[in-house]
């Protein structure tokens, strides 16, 4: 009875109206998950429904020929449920970028997508210049641009100034799990944009969205962590709350640092010998 | 070419009737014909020839 009383009293709040518009859709989990790299479609869907994500990326293949009636992705995560977000994972020119977007809208008949166009590895990391060429066509083509970048803010401000929907550096590189390397500067980025910002790639574990959030960020992205966990059901739960958290620390504001110690309890009214 | 290998064209074949021929669903892909899309309304009407370098495409698992 006292445990059942005091787990009602712990309950937090629920935050009903924080949600967040991408291109002009509302928005209420702020956690956008790949779909990459599960065991099997199973696996893939159950993740994703313990994550929580309204939004999911996706790949842009070639058809196996040999098995046309192979399962698809579309029929274990259903594209009318969730908003899928192709993206152009494993292009390097621009040119194969938007090539690859426009086989996606074809496709699919989505506007939406992700852009990441890639340096070599074993990096990865954003090819800027190739980015920005890439931006402009999809941009001028029609289509509503959420873009991988360098957490650089100059290169983002001029991404948003293009008309890219949302701005999405990386934390550390691809499917590294590093974690947030560049606090600071995406603190800088978050401060100075005016759409959207995503901490896209790098995240490794829970407490890595929860900084991300903690910055300012409007959501996180992130697909390795949860599929390369041992219980990758369990990690997209731990994903799920972590992002919450992080989002309500934000929001409460946290406490400013200090050096040194700060004693909680009064110092008036001790007991002395 | 058909995505990335040699594929026999024997006869004239519209992009309409090579997705009959492979068993593919239309609905969930997206066809490009030397690098250029094929919007679906124009399936029946755009022809393969010889020499021709076709990509079908669907959506995978990514991140």
């Amino acid at each position: 009875m006292e445990n059942a009383t005091l787990e009602k009293t712990v309950t937090p709040a629920p935050e009903p109206d924080d949600t967040w518009i991408l291109a002009g859709r509302r928005f209420r989990s702020r956690l956008i998950v790949g779909t990459g790299k599960y065991k099997d479609f199973e696996q893939t869907a159950a993740a994703i429904e313990a994550s929580g994500a309204e939004i999911v990326t996706v790949a842009v293949r070639r058809v196996n020929l040999s098995d046309p009636s192979a399962p698809m992705l579309q029929d274990y995560v259903d594209p009318k449920r969730y908003t899928y977000l192709p993206n152009t994972a494993g292009c390097h020119t621009a040119k194969d970028a938007v090539r690859t977007l426009r086989l996606a809208r074809e496709a699919g008949g989505w506007n939406l997508v992700k852009l990441e166009v890639l340096g070599p590895p074993p990096t990865l990391y954003p090819d800027m210049q190739a980015t920005l060429e890439a931006a402009a066509a999809l941009i001028a083509d029609g289509f509503e641009v959420m873009v991988y970048c360098a957490d650089d803010p100059v290169a983002a401000k001029r991404l948003e100034e293009m008309g890219c929907v949302a701005i999405m550096p990386l934390g550390a590189p691809i499917g590294s799990g590093l974690g947030i390397q560049n606090p600071a500067m995406l603190s800088m980025l978050i401060e100075q944009a005016k759409v959207p910002v995503l901490v896209d790639a790098g995240v490794g574990t829970a407490s890595d969205a929860a900084i991300a959030m903690e910055l300012g960020c409007d959501a996180v992205l992130l697909n390795s962590a949860i599929a390369m966990a041992k219980d990758p059901i369990r990690m997209a739960r731990a994903m799920r709350a972590a992002v919450e958290a992080g989002r309500l620390a934000y929001l409460a504001g946290r406490m400013p640092r200090r050096m040194g110690a700060d004693p909680s309890s009064p110092l008036t009214g001790l007991i002395r010998r | 070419m058909l995505n990335g290998e040699p594929w026999p064209l024997e006869a004239p074949l519209t992009v309409a009737e090579l997705l009959v021929k492979l068993g593919l669903d239309t609905r969930k892909i997206a066809v490009e014909c030397n690098e250029e899309l094929v919007p679906r309304s124009r399936y029946g009407e755009t022809w393969l020839k010889e020499g021709d370098a076709v990509e079908i495409v669907h959506f995978i698992g990514g991140g």
